[in-house]
């Protein structure tokens, strides 16, 4: 089983730890029911569909409501060092959460202490607080999108809001900034950078680069991060190695975007309803491509 | 907390030898209470600027007002009158670090789309409608992108009325120059 840690855009909305599930486009987390939009929903939506084609249980999520004053954040913080030794995740994707450092810390100190050490995977404000811990290494994958990309390169910002002018947000610098990120200690031990071409990576160097099929409105869509965050949360979740999960969740998410017609007023949710079907796409080429096949159609490193 | 107490520690710390400058920081609970204070002194004209704090009280998701110390009497008590005292008010002395300023903007089909830092913000052209939000890590962006999407720039709250967090801030910045491209 994997869990998914992450906030809901309510202000009064509970502390609810439990299973989710998805029911006529919306979530049902412990008797109450949450619009998928962005953010943590879409990303639980995307596991739950990617974790259905894959026959996994679904998903337990860790959440809370939380509308940016961070007193939701917080008590779910509390919540996880409470509760995380005694857990038995095979892998933990923590998300949307005002960024606190001390409280990731204690969290992250927690987790040595779980039944099994899970395998981490930190994207948006977990991920911003994981980078300014300085303990980036100990997490197994962000997926961070250019903006977020240039923060974990400038060793200096505290949040991508304060990133340096000169560490350009250009897609032709992405190789020097998965460098420099990891020259300085500031990326988890493997990389999904979400974009225009979403781009695989571990210390080693950029070892996939996934860029069919094009969309070109899906960077203006809030939640296609999300759901191709919880596509690779739900195939990590089986046990398969990271960069194989990274590149099919990015083919899959990709996928779904192309099915769903897009604009740029479209909606999540549109695309999450074609996950089961391009993530079957996905997989069944993946069973039927030869190995020297690997770098082929859309692929490349 | 009190007016003169925040008034003390400011000069407690500089009489204990910290290095002082022409300016000083003030320092809120949190970014909301950084935006609300940031509205009040720039429409009383004070000469101001939202930067990001120095290493040494940094805790994630943070914003400091830097003023001119030798406003500070004045500046405190605006803010007293708007209900938004900060905790603390302590000399520079490190440099601060800059928030972004640079906005890409990308045409996409009768829609633009306004980058500011990690926050994307798309409008149809014709219509001024925001049609989507996109991008941002603090929880205050889904619930910024749900109190906005749907709405025209004109009809829209604004993230600096309901934003509390960094995230929110950037959107503010992108809002305000996707306004700027569509009224000009």
């Amino acid at each position: 089983m994997h869990a998914i840690v992450g906030t809901i855009p309510r202000e009064h909305f509970p502390l609810a730890p439990g299973e989710v599930g998805l029911m006529d486009n919306e979530l049902c987390i412990g008797g109450n029911r949450v619009p998928v939009n962005r953010g943590t929903p879409a990303l639980l939506a995307a596991a739950i569909k990617a974790g259905e084609l894959l026959g996994l249980p679904a998903p337990y999520g860790y959440v809370v409501g939380d509308i940016g004053h961070g007193d939701g954040s917080r008590r779910l913080y509390e919540y996880l060092t409470l509760h995380l030794p005694q857990s038995d995740f095979e892998s933990i994707t923590l998300h949307y959460l005002l960024p606190d450092v001390n409280w990731h810390n204690r969290v992250l100190a927690k987790l040595d202490e779980a039944v099994r050490r899970p395998r981490l995977i930190a994207d948006a404000g977990f991920m911003y607080a994981a980078k300014m811990s300085g303990k980036s290494l100990q997490y197994d994958l962000f997926t961070p999108d250019i903006g977020e990309l240039a923060f974990l390169a400038d060793e200096e910002a505290p949040h991508p809001f304060y990133t340096r002018g000169f560490i350009l947000h250009e897609e032709s610098r992405v190789p020097d900034l998965i460098s420099r990120a990891y020259a300085h200690n500031n990326a988890a031990r493997h990389l999904l950078v979400k974009g225009e071409k979403d781009y695989i990576a571990n210390e080693k160097g950029i070892q996939a680069i996934i860029d069919q099929p094009v969309e070109d409105a899906m960077e203006a869509i809030g939640g296609t991060g999300d759901t191709l965050t919880g596509i690779v949360a739900s195939l990590i979740s089986t046990g398969m190695e990271i960069i194989e999960a990274a590149s099919i969740a990015a083919r899959t998410n990709r996928l779904a975007g192309y099915y769903a017609k897009p604009t740029p007023a479209t909606q999540v949710i549109e695309v999450v309803n074609h996950i089961p079907r391009a993530l079957e796409e996905v997989l069944g080429e993946n069973e039927r491509r030869a190995p020297w096949q690997e770098l082929s159609q859309g692929e490349s490193a | 907390m009190a007016f003169f107490d925040v008034f003390k520690r400011r000069h407690g710390e500089s009489s204990a030898g910290r290095a002082t400058g022409d300016r000083g920081l003030l320092i809120f609970e949190n970014t909301s209470e950084v935006i609300r204070a940031e509205r009040v002194l720039k429409a009383r004209g004070w000469e101001i600027r939202v930067m990001g704090p120095p290493p040494e009280i940094r805790s994630g998701c943070d914003l400091v007002i830097e003023i001119p110390l030798i406003e500070e009497l004045n500046i405190l008590r605006s803010l007293q009158e708007a209900g938004v005292l900060p905790k603390d008010v302590v000399p520079v002395t490190s440099p601060l670090l800059k928030p972004v300023d640079l906005f890409k903007v990308k045409e996409l089909d009768g829609y633009l789309m306004v980058r500011a830092a990690n926050m994307k913000l798309t409008v149809d052209k014709e219509t001024s409608t925001i049609v989507n939000i996109s991008g941002g890590g603090c929880p205050d962006v889904p619930y910024l992108a749900q109190q906005m999407v749907g709405k025209t720039l004109m009809e829209a709250p604004s993230p600096r009325e309901i934003g509390h967090t960094l995230c929110g801030y950037a959107l503010q910045l992108a809002y305000e120059e996707a306004t700027r491209r569509c009224t000009q």
